[in-house]
C-alpha cells in the first residue's frame, strides 16, 4: 500500500464521504440500506391496509386510486376514511421514534424514552381532564388538552431539574417523579368519572388511531414538516453531546443551549404524536434501540428510526384490526404487546453486562 | 519556597485571583497562576487540595466564583466554547463514551470544534485523524469498539482524540489512573512526545510524585486550595516541601536513571 495515498487514510467506518454543492458529511451504508427496506415494508403495509376492511379492495385498486385513479366509492373510502388513518399512523410512529431516539441520545440511556420528559403522562391528564370534566361535548377539544398538557408538565419538569443548568441525569429522575404524580391525577379524575367518561378516557388512554380524519392529519404533518427537519439538525451536535459533559463541553458545545435544543424538539414532537392519536406505548422507547441495533453505530439513527417508528404503528394497527374478526384492539395494546418482552430482554440482556 | 517561577517565561493560559466551589463548599481560593507555554507541568498535591478542580476551570470547565482565567489576556469564559475547542483540549479523569463507538469514531470527533453544520468531514480531517491515530500507534485498533479495549489502549485512543483536536494547550486530569506502571509509563511518553515532537503545552494532574519529576518542566504543588510551591522539580521537591505539603517524611536522591529528584519515603515508627 503507498502510504500516501488516499487508500492509506482511515475511512470513516461503515460509512461514505459524500459532497452536495459545499456541503460535506458522511452517510452510514447501513443505515441507508435498512431505511430502504424499511420504506418498502412500510408501503406494503400502507397499501394493505387500505385495502382491509368491510370493503375489501384490491392492492392495485389501492394504489390506481392514490394515484388518482378508480372510482368513486373506492376514492371516497380510500382517500376519505381509511388514508388519514394510516397516515396518522404513520406519521404517529415516526414522531414518536424520533422523539425517543434524541431522549436515549442526549440521555445516554437506552431505558431512556420522552416518558421520563412528563409528556406523555401530563398529554394524558390534559386529555383525561377534558374528556372527563367535559363529557362527551368536549370531545373535540382532547388533542388540544393533550398538547397542553404534555408542553406544561414537560416545562415544569425541566425548571425542576435546573439548577444552574440541566444535567441529564437528573432530568430523567425529575421526569420520573412529575410522572408519577401526574399519574396519580389521572387515576383521581378516572374514579370521579361518570362510568361513560371513563370507559372513553380508558380508551384514549390505550392511544390509537381509529377516529382519525383528514383535521388530524394536517396539523401533525405540519408539525412534523417542521420538527423532522429541525432534528436532523441537531444530529451534528448530538454526535459531540452523546459523550460525557466535561467531554462534550471540551470539544466545543455550548451544552445547555444544545440540550435545550435537543429536549424542546423531543418534547413536541412526543407532544404532538399523543395528542393526535393518544400514548402508544413503547415506540419511542423501543424503535431507536432496534435501528440502533440493525444499523450499528454509537447512537440511535434518526431517520432510519422514523422510517421504523412509521413502520411500527403502521403494521401495529393492521395487526389491531386482523387479530379479532368482529372488532378491533387499540394499537397501544398491539405495541404494548410487542414492546413489554423487548424491555424485559434489554433489561436482562443490560444486567448481564454489567455482571459480566 | 518562594511563589514566583524561576523565570519569566510566557504563558497564554493564567489564572488571577480564582475562587472554585462545588455547592457551597469552596475548593479553591484566591489562586493565582501562569502555565508556561510550550512546557510540562504537572499539578500535584494530596487529595482534595484542588488540582482537578483547577484543570478543569482551566479547561472552562467549571466556572469561577471570582476571580477569572485567561485565555491570551482575555477572560475564557467570554470566548467562544467552539473558539476555546480549538486552543485547548482537555481530558477528563476518566471520560465516558458511548457503547458502539469505535476508535476511529472517537478520533474523528476531535474534529469537531473545526467542523460545522455544512462542512462535517473534509479531505483534511480525514488526513488529521488518520496522523493521529498512527502517531499514537491506535491504526491497527481503530475498528475496534472503545469499550473493547484494555486501560492502557482506551487511554491512548483518548489522546489520539486530543491529538486530532490539534489544540496548542492539552488539559489531563491525571492520565495514568488505574493503570499498572508499564501502561503509566507508556502513557507518559506519549505525552512527552506531543510536548517534543509537536510543541504542544501540557498541564497534567498526577498523583505519582516521581512520575511528576521525570516528565514536567514544571511542577505546582497544591495544598488545600492553594499553591504551596512551583518551579522546577529539583526546585519543588524538598524533603522540607514533602514534609510540609504532603505530610511525609521522606529521602530525596537523584533519580538513578534520569537524575531528577527521586523520592523515597521513609518508614513510619
Amino acid at each position: 500500500m503507498n502510504p500516501t495515498g488516499p487508500s492509506a487514510l482511515v475511512q470513516p467506518p461503515g460509512r461514505r464521504v459524500l459532497h452536495i454543492g459545499p456541503m460535506t458529511g458522511t452517510l452510514a451504508v447501513r443505515s441507508v440500506a435498512v431505511g430502504v427496506a424499511g420504506l418498502a415494508l412500510t408501503a406494503a403495509i400502507v397499501v394493505h391496509s387500505i385495502g382491509h376492511g368491510s370493503f375489501t379492495i384490491a392492492p392495485g385498486d389501492v394504489v390506481s386510486t392514490l394515484l388518482g385513479g378508480g372510482t368513486a366509492a373506492q376514492k371516497l373510502i380510500v382517500l376519505d376514511l381509511r388514508l388519514p388513518r394510516i397516515l396518522t399512523a404513520l406519521l404517529v410512529g415516526a414522531a414518536l421514534a424520533v422523539s425517543g431516539a434524541l431522549t436515549q441520545t442526549f440521555a445516554r440511556n437506552p431505558l431512556a424514552s420522552p416518558d421520563v420528559l412528563g409528556v406523555t403522562h401530563g398529554a394524558s391528564l390534559g386529555a383525561v381532564a377534558v374528556i372527563v370534566l367535559g363529557g362527551g361535548a368536549a370531545i373535540g377539544a382532547v388533542p388540544l388538552a393533550a398538547l397542553a398538557g404534555g408542553l406544561i408538565t414537560a416545562t415544569l419538569v425541566y425548571l425542576l431539574a435546573w439548577r444552574q443548568g440541566v444535567d441529564g441525569f437528573r432530568l430523567v429522575l425529575v421526569g420520573i417523579g412529575i410522572g408519577e404524580v401526574v399519574t396519580a391525577g389521572v387515576s383521581w379524575f378516572l374514579v370521579r368519572a361518570e362510568i361513560v367518561d371513563a370507559a372513553r378516557a380508558t380508551i384514549w388512554l390505550n392511544g390509537s388511531v381509529a377516529g382519525a380524519d383528514w383535521s388530524q392529519v394536517r396539523p401533525l404533518s405540519l408539525g412534523l414538516a417542521v420538527l423532522l427537519p429541525l432534528a436532523v439538525a441537531t444530529s451534528f451536535t448530538l454526535q459531540a453531546l452523546q459523550f460525557d459533559d466535561d467531554v462534550s463541553k471540551s470539544l466545543g458545545v455550548r451544552l445547555q443551549a444544545a440540550r435545550l435544543a435537543v429536549v424542546l424538539t423531543a418534547v413536541a414532537l412526543a407532544a404532538g404524536a399523543v395528542a393526535a392519536a393518544g400514548p402508544i406505548e413503547f415506540v419511542a422507547f423501543v424503535v431507536p434501540q432496534i435501528a440502533l441495533r440493525l444499523c450499528g453505530g454509537s447512537r440511535p439513527p434518526l431517520i432510519v428510526s422514523a422510517i421504523l417508528g412509521a413502520l411500527l404503528v403502521s403494521a401495529a394497527d393492521l395487526a389491531a384490526r386482523l387479530v379479532l374478526p368482529d372488532r378491533e384492539l387499540p394499537v397501544g395494546l398491539v405495541t404494548a404487546m410487542v414492546g413489554a418482552p423487548y424491555l424485559l430482554w434489554l433489561l436482562i440482556r443490560t444486567n448481564r453486562r454489567v455482571s459480566a | 519556597m518562594t511563589g514566583s517561577p524561576t523565570a519569566e517565561p510566557a504563558s497564554r493560559l493564567r489564572a488571577r485571583g480564582l475562587r472554585l466551589a462545588y455547592g457551597d463548599d469552596v475548593v479553591v481560593d484566591g489562586l493565582d497562576l501562569d502555565l508556561p507555554d510550550g512546557a510540562v507541568t504537572a499539578v500535584v498535591g494530596p487529595n482534595g487540595c484542588g488540582k482537578s478542580t483547577l484543570l478543569r476551570a482551566l479547561g472552562r470547565l467549571l466556572k469561577p466564583r471570582a476571580g477569572e482565567v485567561l485565555l491570551d489576556g482575555r477572560r475564557i469564559d467570554r470566548i467562544p466554547t467552539r473558539e476555546v475547542a480549538r486552543i485547548i483540549g482537555v481530558l477528563p479523569q476518566s471520560p465516558v463514551a458511548p457503547d458502539g463507538l469505535t476508535v476511529a469514531d472517537l478520533v474523528m470527533r476531535g474534529r469537531h470544534p473545526h467542523q460545522n453544520w455544512f462542512r462535517q468531514w473534509s479531505p483534511a480531517d480525514q488526513q488529521i485523524v488518520t496522523e493521529a491515530l498512527e502517531w499514537t500507534d491506535m491504526r491497527d485498533l481503530a475498528h475496534r469498539p472503545v469499550e473493547a479495549l484494555s486501560g492502557g489502549q482506551r487511554q491512548r485512543a483518548w489522546i489520539s482524540m486530543a491529538v486530532a483536536q490539534g489544540t496548542e494547550v492539552l488539559l489531563l486530569d491525571e492520565p495514568t489512573t488505574y493503570l499498572d506502571l508499564s501502561h503509566q509509563i507508556d502513557v507518559l511518553d506519549l505525552v512527552s512526545r506531543l510536548h517534543r515532537e509537536r510543541d504542544r503545552t501540557i498541564v497534567m494532574v498526577l498523583h505519582d510524585l516521581n512520575l511528576a519529576a521525570r516528565y514536567a518542566d514544571h511542577v505546582v504543588a497544591m495544598r488545600g486550595g492553594r499553591i504551596v510551591a512551583q518551579g522546577t522539580p529539583a526546585e519543588v521537591f524538598t524533603v522540607d516541601l514533602l514534609a510540609d505539603v504532603f505530610n511525609l517524611a521522606a529521602l530525596v536522591v537523584p533519580d538513578p536513571a534520569t537524575g531528577t529528584p527521586l523520592v523515597v519515603p521513609l518508614p513510619r515508627t
